[in-house]
């Protein structure tokens, strides 16, 4: 077969799996097809069944309806010992009477391997996580971010095909998960793994991710690059869910290939989009436009659309930016970020003052459900 | 279901029906049997006559003594008596002690959980012994107030209600503190301090905060001591008066002396059937325990 | 040690542990008493602990109950934890309700009630091959094994329950099976519930006078058979030099236990501190 015509089989497909606890749906009929190598994240709020989906993966529950294949290999009824999966716990799940050698040396013990070949691969691996000289030390006797990489170790020593993590940078304070973010990126692209990582942080998914899965309510809203997710999502949900969003409510009044016009009460104008949707004429849409893409300014802008008066309401300056809400006429809240770009500025504004919000035509993305 | 947890199931599910429930079936049995001078000193519930079928022999006459004869009732009545004072006893020792424990420093408390677990782990039969010494009209007590010239004449402790009452609670004490404890220990201190903050004073405190959340132990820990004070026979026996007749002590004499097995199962039934609805808060209390626990 | 509105509760405590601790050390005095008599101090004297020791009927009697003890103290660690691995790991299981009652119903059960039950059960299976024939060492290391398993469930499952299950399922995940998992994993950690309990009903077992007397034979004579019939007759201060022993040596095992515990924390704490002061 030549390399054109070979089909590219992901290398773990999940096939329409579902996963009931008696009347209780978690998991609601999701495929997903994750290639090798890559990074996939699933992000969603507590509840939405992540979690369920990644054990099911590890084998620890079975679907109630539809297959996990493997590397082309149906996972039905193959219990967590057996399977090419090895999953980096929460808690991480250090045990706890044995040193962080013979941690990391126990998934090698139970596939029977020489001694003489453990001790250089568990040698190896401590040297990549750069835990060699805690060889000795129990988990105990380690702070929080050394046990995270002696469970990362223990994990990745088998070189499993497929490495399951449960929100692994939950534990860590925020210096250390953005450390720790890098590590593990690097870690993964030094050792070709395939990473599947839970996790309700977007940031963590944004920074982790090749691709991302936003998961509600049992089910898969929007898969994509983090890019894409954010810059272009498609339901409100997804707008709302990852960083920070204005939604305005509208109808449709003119809807081309080329652009689309939306007349919108709730902001109190009309925003003009400069793209083709699909959707039915005079449907009920929303345009998400997110609070860097917004300009404020003291004098009206040219354009007739995408702009609306507001007082200053509140200023937070965080350092590196500030966030600015504004009320509008109709009662409506407005949030926009702005780049503190001067250390000091004369003209700043501040509270109370009437602005003039506006954004680009390419900046709104329009959503309709 | 793999072997392995098939073997992990089987183990206890067999030992539990052979040495726990088919040995109430038994009982039920025999008590509807009657004696006889054959070895088991019992009739058999089923008799092959002529029939094919066998007929069953259901001997109601042991219930309908127990009911009749105002001994049995007499001494049930007195058992649930005993049982229930015991256990008011020992909650009021108790629950000071649990109280202190469970406010002392960390490292004081498993020093004074050791210090009261210590007794229960020496012999038993030992201990309400001891008591014997202290109580008897030489004893110590006793020797110790007419030395002192507190009292003139002996007072009479052993053989008596009061004897009982101190054996039981005494040996039941551990039962007692131990659940009060629990509970106690897991008490948020800082909605006492809340309380207070608000102006509550330390009683009235204790008496909205501290007693209503205690309940769970309280009860847990009455169920303990009740229970199987309701059957107790060794402490009565020993230091109980001779008139005060407990259905423990009926039970026994029943099987040891008057060799009547029916009766004696007739006895246990009986007992059984009061002691199902505490067993069944009892058993409900642990699993909401477990539960809280597991949280 | 206590903060305020603490001298009732202090008094409470002092009381408390008088009363829990007079009769034992009025034991330990007397069986050092010269005369038999309580009344009068006859002296400082050893005797009764020589008479103990040449007692050959009550040494007979403890050495039934030591072994009686072991070997259904055992029997119900194993039966015991079993039951409890059941109740914590395996969920929502068929006719769990009723398991778990009868698994903690002889915690509460009149001594009478259960020594009865478990004799007419011997007695009625007593043809049958596999029980044993006449009643003796087995049947009251059957009965004692029942009782006390219910406690080793108790003290097990309370262990089992607060130890990380993703201790074990990370184990799993590693390619143990569930019986390696098991022997490599779970059973260090809860070791010392599973000491703890065999311990407690070792000492049930030793201890036990009403389930005993029911499923015993008529040779059977364990110790608390024999000091109960000899207490109906007449103290003896020989009882009191029994009495003491026990005490003495359960006091040094757990004065020693305890020491070792804490050392053990100790070291635990301080290791603790020094890992959380280290460089991430």
């Amino acid at each position: 077969m030549s390399a054109a015509g070979e089909q590219r089989q992901p290398y773990i497909r999940i096939d329409k799996v579902t996963k009931k606890f008696g009347e209780f749906v978690a998991v609601n009929e999701v495929s997903l097809d994750i290639q090798r190598g890559e990074i996939f994240c699933l992000l969603g709020g507590s509840g939405c069944g992540k979690t369920t989906l990644l054990r099911m993966l590890a084998g620890f529950t079975e679907p109630s309806a539809g297959r996990i294949y493997i590397d082309g290999v149906d996972m039905a009824g193959v219990p967590p010992y057996e399977r090419p999966v090895n999953m980096m716990f929460q808690s991480y799940a250090l045990f706890p009477h044995m040193t962080v050698e013979q941690n990391v040396a126990f998934g090698l013990k139970q596939e029977g391997r020489p001694a003489a070949e453990i001790r250089q691969r568990v040698a190896d691996m401590l040297g990549i996580v750069r835990l060699t000289e805690f060889a000795r030390r129990k988990p105990h006797q380690l702070s929080g971010g050394q046990r995270q990489r002696v469970a990362l170790a223990r994990s990745l020593v088998k070189k499993p095909k497929l490495l399951l993590l449960d929100e692994p940078l939950g534990a860590l304070d925020r210096k250390l998960r953005e450390h720790t973010q890098f590590e593990l990126v690097n870690i993964q692209e030094q050792l070709g793994v395939t990473f599947v990582v839970v996790t309700h942080d977007q940031e963590e998914a944004m920074t982790l991710a090749t691709r991302i899965g936003v998961m509600n309510q049992g089910r898969i809203v929007q898969v994509g690059t983090p890019h894409e997710i954010y810059e272009f999502p498609q339901s409100r949900f997804v707008a709302d869910f990852i960083g920070n969003v204005n939604l305005f409510g509208g109808r449709l009044i003119e809807d081309e290939p080329d652009h689309v016009l939306i007349d919108s009460p709730e902001l109190g104008g009309q925003i003009y989009v400069g793209h083709g949707i699909s959707a039915a004429p005079h449907a009920e849409v929303w345009v998400a436009v997110r609070p860097e893409k917004i300009q404020l300014s003291r004098a009206r802008p040219p354009a007739p659309h995408n702009c609306v008066a507001g007082t200053v309401k509140e200023i937070a300056y965080m350092g590196d930016m500030s966030v600015l809400l504004l009320r509008l006429d109709n009662g409506r809240t407005v949030r926009v970020t702005q780049p503190n770009t001067w250390r000091h500025a004369d003209d700043q504004l501040t509270w109370d003052e009437r602005v003039w919000l506006s954004w680009h035509e390419s900046s709104g993305v329009v959503v309709t459900q | 279901m793999n072997p392995g947890r098939w073997v992990v199931r089987a183990v206890p599910w067999v030992w539990l029906l052979l040495f726990f429930l088919i040995p109430f079936v038994i009982v039920l049995k025999i008590s509807f049997a009657e004696t006889a001078l054959t070895q088991p000193p019992y009739t058999p519930l089923l008799e092959w006559g002529q029939s094919v079928y066998p007929t069953i022999k259901l001997h109601t006459a042991n219930y309908l003594r127990l009911a009749g004869d105002s001994l049995y009732l007499d001494a049930f009545l007195n058992s649930l008596k005993v049982a229930a004072v015991s256990t008011l006893l020992c909650l009021l020792v108790a629950y000071p002690m649990a109280y202190g424990i469970a406010r002392a420093e960390r490292s004081w408390r498993n020093v004074l959980l050791l210090l009261v677990m210590l007794p229960f782990w020496t012999s038993f039969l030992l201990r309400v012994y001891a008591w014997i010494g202290l109580l008897r009209n030489n004893g110590l007590i006793n020797n110790t107030l007419l030395a002192l010239g507190i009292i003139r004449e002996p007072i009479v402790m052993m053989q008596t209600d009061f004897a009982m009452y101190v054996g039981i609670v005494y040996s039941y004490l551990p039962f007692m503190i131990l659940p009060l404890y629990a509970n106690l220990e897991k008490h948020d201190v800082s909605l006492l301090e809340a309380a207070a903050d608000l102006g509550c004073r330390p009683l009235r405190a204790f008496l909205q905060v501290t007693l209503p959340l205690s309940v769970p132990g309280i009860i847990a820990g009455s169920m303990l001591v009740f229970i199987p004070a309701v059957g107790e026979f060794v402490i009565p026996r020993l230091l109980g008066g001779v008139d005060s007749l407990m259905i423990g002590r009926v039970l026994w004499d029943e099987y040891f002396l008057n060799r009547d097995w029916p009766v004696a199962s007739a006895v246990a039934i009986s007992l059984l059937i009061f002691l199902v609805v505490p067993i069944m808060v009892f058993e409900h209390f642990q699993a909401r325990a477990r539960a809280a626990e597991a949280q | 040690m206590m903060g305020r509105r603490s001298w009732f509760v202090f008094t409470a405590l002092l009381l408390g542990f008088a009363f829990l601790y007079v009769p034992i050390v009025s034991m330990i005095v007397y069986s050092f008493n010269e005369s038999r008599l309580v009344t009068v101090w006859g002296g400082f004297s050893t005797k009764w602990y020589g008479q103990l020791l040449g007692d050959e009927q009550l040494l007979g009697g403890l050495w039934l109950s030591l072994r009686l003890a072991f070997v259904s103290a055992t029997l119900a660690v194993v039966v015991g934890t079993l039951a409890a691995i059941m109740l914590v790991r395996h969920g929502r299981f068929r006719g769990r309700t009723w398991f778990s009652a009868m698994v903690t119903a002889p915690l509460v059960m009149p001594e009478v009630i259960t020594g009865l039950s478990l004799l007419l059960v011997f007695v009625a299976f007593a043809p049958l091959p596999f029980m044993p024939g006449s009643r003796g060492f087995t049947t009251i290391m059957i009965a004692h094994a029942t009782l006390t398993l219910s406690y080793v469930t108790v003290v097990v499952q309370s262990r089992l329950a607060s130890m990380d299950v993703s201790l074990e399922e990370a184990a799993m995940d590693l390619g143990a099976r569930p019986a390696k998992v098991f022997l490599v994993i779970t059973l260090p950690l809860i070791a010392p519930a599973v000491a703890s309990g065999w311990l407690l009903a070792f000492t049930l077992s030793v201890d036990d006078l009403v389930i005993a007397s029911f499923t015993a034979g008529p040779d059977t004579n364990t110790l608390p058979m024999m000091i109960f019939s000899k207490v109906r007759l007449g103290v003896t201060p020989e009882i009191n030099a029994l009495a003491s022993i026990m005490v003495g040596l359960v006091a040094v095992a757990v004065a020693v236990a305890g020491l070792l515990m804490a050392r053990q924390e100790r070291a635990r704490e301080r290791d603790m501190h020094a890992a959380a002061a280290q460089r991430p």
